[in-house]
């Protein structure tokens, strides 16, 4: 049977709750660590959950972009198995290279740790497929502020790669309040917010329970 | 005898990304009447080598351009200290 792999680094601290996330949706996790390389074929999904891996320090998700596991995680994605990248996961698949643009400090120079709106605009070929229109996460972030030089937007939207909008209000001064990016194939998928803090009543809301 | 050579690498943010350590400092020499224009903060880098100079500063534009900068939002520059 298929697993999908939880990665984690030094500093990774939304692991557990990805890890039980995907048990809760009748899902094999199995935890990936940081210095070893993997068999790709084991593997359905690979998801690279929040933290502060290696404490952010050079870039956020810099070091962790260029540690071991990647090797495999660029081979797995170069074969068309989906990757989603959460809040420092996004980081990492940018500082990667396997998504585009770059997250840098919030606008307001705050970290923020909050409930936004966002806009559904882009179409993974494996998470949130369900999802359509709008939906509320939970966001916790210093350095938020998705960035794209001016010249390469439009080719973004053109190849459908822009995949949540921030709604209402900008958060952290992201270009065009964009919030999630895919990769030109669909397959990767990186996100700021939190899905796995969105899947039971209790945790405020469940509308990150379909993103799996 | 080993020959040792330090190489400087000097990584400052773009100017059209906000630097909010920049602005901060700023903001605080202002307030001790201390203005300036703009203040910028970046990174700065030692690396020690064995090579020859000229070994040693390809290494370093190496190490400068696959990790120690991100072209999207950051520019380097690199002397032998």
């Amino acid at each position: 049977m298929k697993k999908i792999g939880v990665l984690r680094f030094s500093g990774t601290n939304c692991d557990r709750d990805v890890f039980s996330w995907i048990q809760l949706k009748g899902f094999h996790p199995e935890y990936l660590w940081h210095l070893d390389q993997f068999a790709i074929n084991d593997y359905e999904a690979l998801i690279l959950p929040g933290g502060f891996s290696f404490g952010d320090y050079l870039r956020s998700g810099a070091l962790a972009a260029r540690s071991p596991v990647m090797k495999s995680v660029k081979e797995f994605s170069k074969q068309g198995g989906p990757v989603l990248g959460i809040c420092n996961g996004f980081q990492i698949l940018c500082e990667a290279e396997l998504l585009p643009g770059a997250l840098v400090k919030n606008e307001g120079r705050r970290f923020i740790d909050d409930w936004v709106d966002l806009q559904c605009v882009g179409v993974s070929s494996r998470f949130a497929s369900q999802v359509k229109g709008s939906i509320r996460l939970p966001i916790a972030h210093g350095d938020g502020r998705y960035y794209l030089p001016e010249k390469d937007l439009q080719a973004l939207w053109d190849s459908g790669q822009v995949w949540f909008q921030y709604r209402n209000e900008n958060p952290n001064g992201s270009v065009q309040g964009i919030a999630g990016v895919l990769s030109k194939n669909k397959n990767i998928a990186g996100l700021m917010p939190h899905p796995e803090r969105a899947i039971a009543d209790w945790m405020g809301g469940t509308d990150g329970w379909s993103f799996l | 005898m080993s020959n040792k050579i330090k190489v400087g690498v000097k990584v400052m943010p773009r100017e059209v990304i906000l630097d909010t350590q920049g602005r901060a400092i700023e903001q605080a020499l202002k307030l001790n009447q201390m203005p300036v224009g703009q203040c910028r903060v970046g990174k700065f880098i030692e690396l020690e080598f064995q090579d020859s100079q000229e070994q040693a500063l390809k290494q370093a534009e190496e190490i400068a351009k696959k990790m120690l900068c991100n072209p999207l939002i950051e520019t380097y520059e690199i002397k032998v200290l």
